[in-house]
């Protein structure tokens, strides 16, 4: 019997099989070591252990808030995080931007055949530490097995389920005119460090990707009482596809001063010898929010406070009702459309 | 940024803007030739900060642009090739064939792979030696030398496996060309200063001076092209037609030596057809005979294709300056960068993909979007 190398921090509970086999998803004892010795050992929490079928809570007074989300990441693991941390940031940060606490997360493995159980151990172990450091439970899950060469290695779709303690209507259509705009950081970290290590590009530092869960920070915003109208996570697309999109369903046009928008030298420089834009760049741990113009200076400081968002800008305002619309203010002072990106980002030729 | 943002300072910008403003006394029209040039002036505003007498003409200089139908459809017909990795620069991916493009053949199968060097479709040819490895081998002189490289080093590497698909063009041809035009308004030329770097600019005195043209060879940065613009004003308003340099820091008269050595060793000059524009004489490369066994379309035997350019797509027209993008009926109502009809609008270098994206709402009222 081969047994698995063991790492100190996080040692593999299964040794047994090195590597993830059909049975493992066929509902026998393979697949109930799994479970127990795996995600119940990772997960570990008063209303998982109950082993149901389902889970089982009581649902606080006020409105709840749901999302779902699936992640296909390629590679597994990257500069800055891998699919483990990203599919528990990712939910918890599309349930902050309804401005809910997060409280809990069910978790679905779609394993390929094949996959290093100890890969699969490394994942787990991130998603239990991000899910620790985001104050969430996860309280059900399932595993689903797939051929070799039938899948990519690992997709997991996490479904979060969170409380909203306030009356705010947070939403694109409540935009009103005069509302500044605030990005939480620099941009488009997540989308150059996943294609600079599935390209092999070479840059002379590497760049790591922005997951991070942002839900403290909204948090504090909605505690303070800033008035926000709207919240919105930088994900694919970027900021361009976000503000477009809000602009569309707002009927409002939104105007960026491009010299506020921050990015890092060496994305900037990456994107530069890509031909690709940093506004139209992915990322995983970034926002944009929309607050009523007497609060944006109050905001601004609040994001400063947290290291996720301590590089929050004021990058523009909305400017009125108006055709959709987003204007971006260039370095030499012209004026110009952010548009929505269309399809996938492909690198130019020269 | 070093070296980048020192190139897009907005005071300097002003500085250079009013000074074109201020010798300006009449009407010029000034064509950027490269793809490049023409998505910084529209991506920056530089064309706003210009007096309203200076058009800026959009030259045929965007590699995926002129890229013929027949080529892509070759493209597309190795691709779906069983047993064939088929390789291209990204921006190739989404351009439009007759039929389909590449993205969508890749969807049904077919293995297509983005490669940022030709050399890394030579070293996937090494790796996979049961396998045949075609690259779509296009551009201008700026990416003819990497290409050429690539046949070079799998002729050293004797490799069986690898082989081009060609469609390289000259710009000094397109220039002559579109200079002897009876429809030409061009009055002045930005020429390519990456192209430039490669091929120096030897080749131009003449040009200047068989059509009286001011030619400048200007960078891609904003503070570049504003000043490539001051140059071109300054030449017209004082009658000469000079071949001047611009893009010092990068550019050198004789060009690059060994790089212009290696392109015509592995390279032959052809007529070649630029889509829109209908073919010119001398203004390609094709793989010499040496050379030769590198030639997809000689080993896959290609057939000769013909194929007409869609009839509402006036992007031949754009290419030649004689209308500006939004002109055309078809702009953003029948095509668009999701949906484009001629690949001025598929490359974000093609200059319809570049009003479109930019210029939307200056062009709402002639175009009827949104």
């Amino acid at each position: 019997m081969k047994t698995l190398e063991l790492t100190a921090a996080c040692p593999v509970p299964l040794t047994q099989y090195p590597h993830v086999l059909m049975a493992h998803g066929g509902g026998g004892t393979l697949m109930h070591q799994l479970v127990e010795n795996i995600f119940g050992k990772a997960f570990s929490n008063p209303l998982l252990d109950a082993r149901h079928d389902s889970a089982q809570f009581f649902v606080p007074p006020g409105r709840l808030a749901m999302t779902t989300d699936s992640y296909v990441v390629r590679p597994i693991f990257f500069p800055g995080g891998d699919i483990g941390s990203m599919a528990v940031h990712g939910t918890v940060n599309d349930l902050a931007m309804s401005g809910a606490r997060p409280l809990y997360l069910s978790c679905a493995f779609i394993i390929e055949e094949g996959l290093p159980m100890e890969t699969l151990w490394r994942v787990v172990c991130s998603m239990r530490d991000a899910a620790r450091r985001c104050g969430v439970q996860i309280i059900t899950g399932d595993t689903k097995v797939v051929d070799k060469g039938k899948g990519d290695g690992l997709f997991i779709n996490t479904t979060g389920i969170g409380v909203m303690e306030h009356a705010l209507d947070i939403a694109p259509q409540n935009v009103r005119p005069g509302d500044v705009v605030i990005v939480s950081g620099d941009l488009g970290r997540h989308g150059m460090a996943i294609m600079a290590v599935r390209e092999g590009l070479q840059f002379e530092s590497a760049i790591e990707s922005d997951s991070a869960p942002v839900h403290e920070v909204v948090a504090e915003l909605v505690t303070a009482g800033v008035e926000i109208h709207c919240l919105r996570d930088l994900t694919r697309g970027g900021l361009a596809s976000a503000l477009n999109e809000i602009a569309e369903a707002a009927g409002v046009k939104i105007a960026i001063e491009e010299k506020a928008v921050p990015v890092r030298e060496d994305v900037h420089a990456a994107c530069e010898m890509l031909g690709l834009d940093p506004l139209q760049v992915a990322n995983e741990g970034r926002f944009i929010a929309m607050v009523a113009k007497q609060d944006g200076a109050r905001a601004l400081q609040i994001f400063r406070r947290h290291g996720v968002s301590a590089n929050a800008e004021i990058i523009g305002t909305v400017a009125g009702k108006a055709a959709p619309l987003v204007t971006l203010r260039s370095a030499i002072g012209a004026s110009r459309i952010l548009d929505m990106p269309s399809g996938e980002q492909l690198p130019r030729i020269c | 940024m070093k070296y980048l943002d020192e190139y897009r300072d907005g005071e300097l910008a002003q500085k250079l803007a009013l000074e074109i403003h201020r010798i300006t006394t009449r009407p010029w029209n000034i064509m950027e030739v490269c793809g490049g040039q023409t998505h910084a002036i529209v991506k920056f505003g530089i064309d706003e900060l210009l007096p309203e007498h200076i058009t800026l003409i959009h030259g045929p200089g965007c590699p995926v642009c002129v890229t013929p139908l027949e080529v892509i459809d070759k493209a597309l017909e190795l691709a779906a090739k069983p047993g064939v990795i088929f390789t291209s620069f990204g921006d190739m991916l989404r351009v439009p064939g007759s039929t389909t493009d590449l993205l969508s053949v890749k969807a049904k199968g077919g293995d297509v792979r983005i490669v940022y060097s030709p050399l890394d479709a030579v070293k996937l040819a090494e790796q996979n030696p049961d396998r045949e490895v075609v690259f779509l081998g296009v551009g201008f002189e700026t990416t003819a030398p990497a290409t050429a490289m690539a046949v070079f080093q799998a002729a050293q590497k004797r490799l069986k496996n690898f082989s081009m698909l060609v469609s390289h063009v000259l710009v000094p041809p397109a220039i002559e060309a579109l200079m002897s035009s009876p429809d030409c308004r061009v009055q002045a030329f930005l020429a390519a200063g990456h192209v430039c770097a490669v091929m120096g600019y030897e080749e131009y005195p003449p040009l200047a001076e068989k059509y009286h043209v001011p030619i400048v060879v200007t960078g891609f940065e904003p503070l570049d092209i504003l000043h490539g613009i001051l140059m071109c004003v300054r030449q017209l308003e004082s009658g000469r037609a000079e071949v001047e340099n611009q893009y010092t820091r990068a550019v050198r008269r004789e060009g690059n030596r060994p790089a212009q050595h290696l392109v015509r060793e592995v390279f032959r000059v052809v007529p070649r057809k630029w889509r829109g524009v209908g073919e010119i004489p001398d203004s390609g490369l094709g793989l010499s005979a040496a050379y030769a066994a590198f030639d997809a379309e000689i080993k896959f035997g290609l057939a000769d294709l013909h194929v007409d350019e869609p009839a509402d797509c006036l992007s031949g027209q754009v290419l030649q300056g004689q209308i500006k993008p939004h002109q055309c009926p078809a702009f953003g109502v029948k095509c668009t960068p999701e949906h484009p009809l001629g690949a001025t609008m598929v490359s974000g270098e093609g200059a319809c993909a570049a009003y479109y994206r930019y210029r939307r709402h200056n062009a709402a009222e002639t175009a009827n979007v949104k």
